[in-house]
């Protein structure tokens, strides 16, 4: 298991991928498993820097990361605003593209890019972000 | 990131070089809306050595494929998006919004 924190800022996110991309190369990951894991963690932090924090600089981000025999575990860790994901609407690509507004997307792509997402609001602890991404078999054995 | 804009007959193509993400995205909206403001509708965005996306850079490419194709003055289109983005973009479903060619002389004919 390695943590490491990352200062809430937008110009951390390549630090962040190339950690998070090392640790799930290290894994057995590759291809698009590799970048689907590097796309969820860059959201994931993006959000937390413009919604948690409310901005930049104003709080760090304490990023873990871990691997089993099935699956690689990513922790997000950070001290801002809780908010409730389940009230955030899934973005509608179906429509004219006239009708689209910006947000919800990235909550989307990382339900998208990770087997499991877990939020955890607890007060006093900070807000906690666990996404699982599990090995396909030829990778597990 | 390191963005080049070359000026066509009839389109402008932009070549980004790295990644768009929160950081780097900005810059290239400013680009696009510069383009845009100085009444340059039709556009091509080179992705061929963008090897990362977040949806920042989705949303920015949306907003920029909005202002060109109002009124039926233009377009944005995309040449050469590396796989991984391509798919990461349909399985969303945001492909459909945008043309895609595999070579830059394609993109530029179209127009």
């Amino acid at each position: 298991m390695t943590t490491t924190v990352f200062p809430g800022r937008y110009e951390s996110l390549s630090a962040i991928r190339d950690f998070v991309v090392n640790v799930a190369k290290g894994a057995g990951f590759k291809d698009f498993d590799l970048y689907a894991v590097e796309l969820a963690v860059d959201e994931a932090c993006s959000n937390i820097i413009e919604h948690a924090y409310g901005g930049e600089n104003k709080g760090d981000i304490e990023l873990t990361c871990d691997s089993t025999d099935r699956s690689l575990i990513i922790v997000l860790r950070d001290r801002g605003r809780p908010f409730d994901p389940t009230i955030i609407p899934e973005p509608n690509f179906g429509l004219n593209i006239d009708q689209l507004k910006p947000g919800g997307a990235g909550l989307f792509l990382m339900h998208k890019m990770m087997d499991e997402v877990y939020f955890d609001f607890s007060i006093g602890s900070g807000n906690v972000l666990t996404m699982i991404k599990n090995k396909k078999t030829e990778l597990s054995n | 990131m390191e963005i080049s804009t070359t000026q066509y007959k009839r389109c402008d193509v932009i070549k980004i070089v790295g990644r768009i993400d929160s950081y780097t995205a900005p810059n290239l909206e400013e680009e696009l809306k510069s383009l845009i403001e100085n009444g340059h509708y039709k556009i091509i965005l080179d992705l061929s050595e963008v090897d990362f996306m977040s949806s920042k850079g989705w949303w920015v490419l949306i907003e920029t494929q909005k202002a060109t194709k109002r009124y039926n003055r233009g377009e944005l289109v995309l040449v050469n998006v590396q796989e991984r983005i391509r798919e990461s973009l349909s399985l969303v479903g945001m492909a459909s919004y945008f043309k895609v060619y595999d070579d830059l002389t394609s993109a530029v004919a179209s127009f």
